[in-house]
């Protein structure tokens, strides 16, 4: 049995862009992914919540193209977002874009060229490539919402924590692919790359370079449709608007 | 992220395997054993969830009626002493909706310049979900910070997640869940897994101490910890809870088949470690550790900062006889935790409470309760380290920056190692004085 019914929205809520196109056109004014609720009037009869109708899985044609950034191992989500700029609230769009200039500032001084420069708000790394563990640490969801606000359209590590994994699902925010094998040591920060999301395919044009990534599975039509909430609707989980 | 969200669910789960992993997961009556290739798990609660809200995100956009208001419960701890204005506003938030929502537990804070003002304020979630019975055998916690991982000290399931799943149970009360199995450890080694302790050792230990066990689960990647209720687990609850609650066990088909790894560990082997910078599995033997000067002391959070934790700082005080060497940081995790300094008599000792021990070596006052600097948080958060200082502290991650400044270097060791070391200026195995 389920409660779910609206009252009025606290929060603004404004459309997302899903274009997936390269990130070179990217709109300026990004808000959260997550962010669409039930307008209905409050109504307080249960509704339950049934099984989602069959689906056939996603096969996105969808494909990222730009500059990657490249990180080691185990990057936490202190390094990710630092517990300084959790207050500010992603679901305002001002704090949302401020969130997303601060993006991996939390990187030790060994990583010589910055994610953002200074200055920018927005990174030019719309992909970031880690080696394990990427997003260990805490629960923060301000890390992968940090991540997506500051342009990154998809990480590609070689494991991911789980918390985080879950977050970018549930939010949207970023594709967490995983590579079947280490390429954080063989990419270099800039080089320029292509995801094919359908084919789970990385290509490094700067090195030539072609990598096979995990399928996205199950998690591919949750973010496709704009994290959790938008997918229950859409899959009739949860009564639509 | 000042406070969080808890949601507890009873057992009776009914649930179907998330993406292509077989999971089963064994309780009393009931067991699902289902390997779909499909996507959704849904966990059908029939009791509470807790939401201890990293999350004025989660409320701000929140527009529904919570499914249930007795099974959420909200937690401000983070960022709490502090000037900043938006880490005041995110309790406000917080407020706000669990007025709105009629919501039952709702621990807050409004005067701030003295905590003891404030009759609701509780401190660190973890720690006061336990004290105020909140945790009970068989049921499912899920929690908006990683550490919610404690509470599998009382025989639950328990896990953390971002506030975007929080907002879906708070609404629904579900959530898509990927079933785990008993597994391994290393610092992602347990990702995806669960970690069951037992043995002769783990029942000899307190709740406190298994909670501290079950804290640091989550920093080996492991998506729970578990220990089995038992005599211990139902006398600790008996005066905190009189909600019914039914323990569940793994069964012995469970232990042969489905445990990925089993570790044995002959503790009378084990010598006090700490975990040098900048992981909490770069660990070192503490005696081996002797010349590394340390700048202070911080003794807090959901691992150290129990009243436990502060009792078995106060031996090696009791047992050093001198005045600490560095400025030593006292933080209780809760109100509880603060009283019990002043109040609880340390054994020993003649009659002295760990407040007057920590006095006369020379600590600074236990501090208001919170989460402090654990975790860094704004600029004037007690504890802070804001500059490149080197830190023994009994919290449960040093990743670079973690207590604030990026240079720190903190060492991650229990209370006595921490206190050994405050009474010396150099990291301390604390059988030097014990």
């Amino acid at each position: 049995m389920a409660l779910f019914s609206a009252a009025t929205s606290t929060a603004t809520v404004l459309p997302r862009n899903l274009a997936f196109a390269s990130s070179l056109s990217r709109s300026l004014l990004r808000s959260p992914r997550f962010l669409s609720f039930p307008t209905a009037p409050r109504n307080r009869a249960s509704v339950s919540i049934q099984a989602p109708r069959a689906q056939a899985a996603a096969s996105s044609s969808a494909s990222f193209h730009g500059l990657c950034y490249v990180v080691g191992d185990n990057i936490d989500t202190d390094q990710i977002i630092p517990a300084e700029y959790l207050t500010l609230v992603p679901s305002k769009p001002d704090e949302y874009e401020k969130l997303g200039s601060y993006a991996l500032i939390g990187l030790p001084a060994s990583y010589a060229t910055r994610f953002i420069d200074a200055g920018e708000t927005k990174t030019k790394y719309s992909i970031v490539i880690a080696g394990d563990n990427f997003g260990c640490g805490s629960s923060r969801e301000h890390a992968p919402v940090a991540l997506g606000a500051a342009g990154v359209s998809a990480v590609v590590a070689e494991s991911y924590a789980r918390i985080f994994f879950r977050n970018s699902v549930a939010t949207g925010e970023v594709y967490p692919l995983e590579s079947e094998r280490r390429i954080c040591e063989e990419c270099h920060t800039g080089d320029v790359v292509t995801i094919e999301l359908g084919e789970s395919r990385l290509i490094n044009h700067t090195t030539g370079k072609e990598y096979q990534l995990k399928p996205i599975g199950d998690a591919g039509p949750v973010i496709e449709a704009g994290g959790i909430f938008a997918y229950a609707r859409k899959t009739g989980m949860i009564p639509s608007r | 992220m000042i406070f969080f969200l808890f949601f507890l669910f009873q057992k009776d789960l009914g649930f179907f395997a998330f993406s292509s992993s077989t999971s089963i997961i064994r309780q009393e009556q009931k067991c699902k054993k289902t390997s779909s290739k499909k996507i959704v798990s849904v966990v059908s609660p029939q009791k509470k969830p807790r939401p201890s809200a990293t999350g004025s995100v989660v409320l701000t956009f929140f527009s529904s009626i919570v499914w249930d208001r007795e099974k959420i419960v909200v937690i401000p701890d983070h960022y709490i002493f502090t000037n900043d204005e938006r880490a005041h506003r995110n309790v406000d938030i917080a407020r706000e909706f669990c007025v709105e929502q009629d919501i039952k537990y709702f621990y807050d804070i409004q005067d701030r310049s003295n905590f003891r003002a404030n009759p609701d304020y509780k401190g660190v979630c973890h720690v006061a979900l336990a004290q105020e019975g909140h945790c009970r055998p068989g049921e499912v916690l899920f929690g908006t910070d990683s550490h919610t991982t404690s509470a599998g000290a009382f025989g639950q399931f328990a896990t953390g997640v971002g506030n975007t799943d929080a907002a879906f149970i708070l609404g629904t009360g579900k959530i898509l869940l990927k079933a785990s199995i008993i597994g391994e450890i290393s610092m992602s080694g347990a990702t995806y897994k669960t970690m069951e302790f037992a043995g002769t050792t783990i029942e000899s230990l307190s709740m406190e101490e298994r909670m501290t066990l079950c804290n640091m689960v989550v920093e080996a990647g492991g998506k729970n910890g578990i220990v089995a209720a038992d005599k211990t687990t139902y006398k600790y609850l008996e005066d905190k809870t009189s909600v019914p609650y039914e323990p569940v066990f793994s069964d012995d088909n469970a232990r042969q088949v489905l445990f990925l790894a089993k570790y044995r560990f002959d503790v009378s082997k084990m010598e006090p470690l700490v975990a040098k910078p900048h992981s909490p599995d770069n660990r070192a033997l503490a005696r081996e550790c002797n010349n590394v000067k340390i700048d202070r002391v911080y003794i807090g959070s959901c691992t150290g900062g129990k009243t436990e934790d502060f009792m078995a700082a106060a031996k090696v005080f009791l047992a050093g006889g001198k005045t600490v060497k560095v400025p030593t940081f006292l933080v209780p995790a809760t109100q509880k935790v603060w009283m019990d300094l002043y109040t609880l008599e340390v054994p020993g000792s003649g009659g002295k409470t760990c407040s007057k021990i920590f006095e006369e070596a020379g600590c600074d006052p236990p501090a208001s309760p919170s989460c402090a600097a654990c975790m860094g948080g704004p600029r004037d958060t007690y504890g802070r380290l804001n500059e490149p200082q080197v830190c023994v502290s009994t919290t449960n991650r040093n990743f670079p920056g973690r207590m604030g400044h990026l240079e720190g270097q903190i060492y991650l060791a229990s209370p006595y190692t921490a206190a050994a070391s405050a009474l010396t200026g150099f990291v301390t195995d604390p059988r030097k004085f014990l």
